[in-house]
């Protein structure tokens, strides 16, 4: 039994780090209809940023993370005006395939400059740190990932609900003409949004190097899962990209353990299917 | 004439590079209800937009009060003072009656004002008060229509811009929403509005413009079109 609740514990620790990442993903294809396919190359951004601020300024990631997030949103912020601006209300396809073509660029470059080893911070505060909760094990740098993705999405969530900005987001959203019509700078909002999707995978990335090694494919996976977690809740669905992430963290952690390690993937994308097969919107979609 | 707030001059518009509106030139003068009439697809709707800043034209100037505004998109346009209620309502349908009215006044930050002139469009429309809390999906044509001529006065604009308010009503509806047009003159806002339906709308009008193919092919005020030859013939099938 402790066994069993130690896997579900680590499923969910796991879900709720793809629930960060899968967060901007699902904010970008709901206002704008756009498939940002570098979003997992900029997780990766953000993780080099705090690997290098803390390897060669020794801060923390537990305060570096404000940096690599202001990164992260400004990289995305740029990427929309230069590129993803052109695309927006083009068929998705040109925005996927250009997006595409950033992801190799971004892959490529860290590639070149970075080299492919695995890097990993040898100490923070929160490296190897556990606590221990009756018989179970919790590790504390997955813990507070966890607890950031929550409170991100709570945030995001009540921002979009209840401030000025967040009902010109979602008008935008519902008809970006009418919202122009409205006098919403709707350019603006595609920016900002932009930007805020890169921010909130820009967190998670500048927290990850406490427990994880950086190098230029790590971004792939995260990227691909994120995108899995964004169709199965329903494209757009904060809520539902919440749940999809956290049923993906408990499939993987039971599947890795109960039939195999390198099973765990092949179980998830096998859900993936399996739902998007019966409900082709995804779970919350409409 | 007075001096005219809105002067759109030899516009030229089109879609993807295929030319639709030909040279349009008009004028609306303060106070005034000025129709622009025409058969389906002769740009009627690509006019509005063009002057709303949905669109830019490929040729000549709009000008709103003396300023010239060719080009300018349509958020920065209602912040001057002209608002465009689009053809089909466009409302958010998944929101309430009352957050469309909030939306529409989204360049005004002040709450009292915001309140203030929810009560004017409530008092306009008695109907969007009692409806307040629906979702604007759930509400009959007619009730969507005036929701969306009110969503367009809560920016409290100087010129409001109607398209085609009775696309997809019964005629009773037409006279109530049409009624509502004149009605809405008590907000001192000028109005340009678009119709097919030629005989209501130069009934209501002021003056009116005649649209062909992207081309003004007559003007004048309303009294003297509806007793030309030309608009009897060509429109009212008299
Ligand atoms: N989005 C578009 N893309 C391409 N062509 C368009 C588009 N919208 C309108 N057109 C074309 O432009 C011409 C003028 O259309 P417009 O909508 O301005 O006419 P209208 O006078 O408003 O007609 P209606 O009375 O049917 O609303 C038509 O030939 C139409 O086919
Ligand atoms: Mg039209």
């Amino acid at each position: 039994m402790t066994l069993f609740l130690q896997i579900a514990l680590d499923g969910i620790l796991n879900g709720m780090l793809y629930a960060i990442v899968a967060l901007g993903l699902t904010l970008i294809w709901g206002v704008m209809d756009v498939i940002n396919f570098a979003h997992g190359e900029f997780l990766m951004i953000a993780m080099y940023v705090s690997y290098w601020l803390g390897f060669l300024m020794n801060i923390d990631p537990l305060v570096s993370w404000v940096a690599s997030s202001v990164f992260v949103f400004l990289l995305a912020f740029v990427t929309y005006k230069l590129m993803v601006s052109h695309l927006v209300g083009k068929p998705a396809l040109s925005a996927l395939l250009a997006t595409f073509g950033l992801s190799m660029f971004l892959k490529n470059l860290c590639l070149n400059r970075f080299s492919p080893n695995f890097k990993l911070l040898p100490v923070t505060v929160l490296s190897g740190k556990t606590i221990p909760v009756g018989s179970l094990i919790l590790s504390l740098p997955q813990l507070v990932i966890a607890v950031f993705s929550l409170a991100v999405i709570f945030i995001v969530y009540r921002f979009i609900a209840s401030t000025r900005m967040g009902w010109a987001i979602q008008a935008t959203a519902m008809d970006k003409e009418a919202a122009e019509l409205m006098g919403i700078d709707t350019e603006k909002i595609y920016g900002l949004v932009f930007g805020l999707g890169g921010a909130c995978v820009g967190i998670a990335g500048g927290l990850l190097p406490t427990y994880m090694p950086v190098h230029p494919e790590v971004g792939s996976l995260f990227g691909l899962i994120a995108f899995i977690c964004v169709a199965m809740g329903g494209f757009g669905s904060i809520t539902g990209s919440l749940f999809a992430s956290l049923l993906v963290g408990l499939v993987e952690a039971f599947a890795g353990f109960y039939i195999a390690p390198i099973f765990k993937y092949v179980a998830v994308f096998a859900l993936y299917l399996v739902i998007v097969m019966l409900k082709p919107k995804g779970l919350f979609g409409w | 004439m007075a001096d005219p707030i809105l002067k759109v001059t030899d516009v030229c518009a089109g879609y993807g590079g295929v030319p639709v509106l030909h040279g349009i030139s008009l004028e609306v003068c303060e106070g005034e209800l000025v129709a622009i009439v025409g058969a389906n697809g002769a740009g009627k709707t690509t006019t509005m937009r063009t002057i709303a800043g949905l669109m830019r034209p490929t040729r000549g100037s709009v000008e709103f009060y003396e300023e010239d505004v060719t080009g300018l998109p349509a958020h920065v346009m209602v912040k001057k003072g002209l608002t465009y209620v689009p053809e089909g309502r466009r409302l958010f349908q998944k929101l309430s009656v009352r957050e469309n009215l909030e939306l529409g006044a989204f360049t005004e930050r002040n709450r009292d004002v915001i309140e203030e002139r929810l009560a004017r469009v409530y008092d306009l429309f008695p109907i969007l008060k009692e409806r307040s809390d629906q979702k604007a999906e759930t509400m009959s044509g007619g009730e969507q229509q005036m929701l969306a001529i009110a969503r367009g006065l809560m920016s409290a604009p100087k010129l409001i811009l109607l398209d085609e308010l009775s696309l997809g009503l019964q005629p009773s509806l037409v006279e109530r929403v049409l009624r509502a047009v004149t009605e809405i003159r008590r907000f001192n806002v000028t109005v340009l509005m678009v119709e097919q339906r030629v005989l209501e709308a130069l009934e209501i009008a002021d003056r009116g413009y005649v649209i062909q193919s992207g081309r003004v092919v007559m003007s004048g005020p309303s009294g003297q079109l509806l007793n030309s030859e030309e608009v009897k013939r060509a429109y009212l099938g008299i």
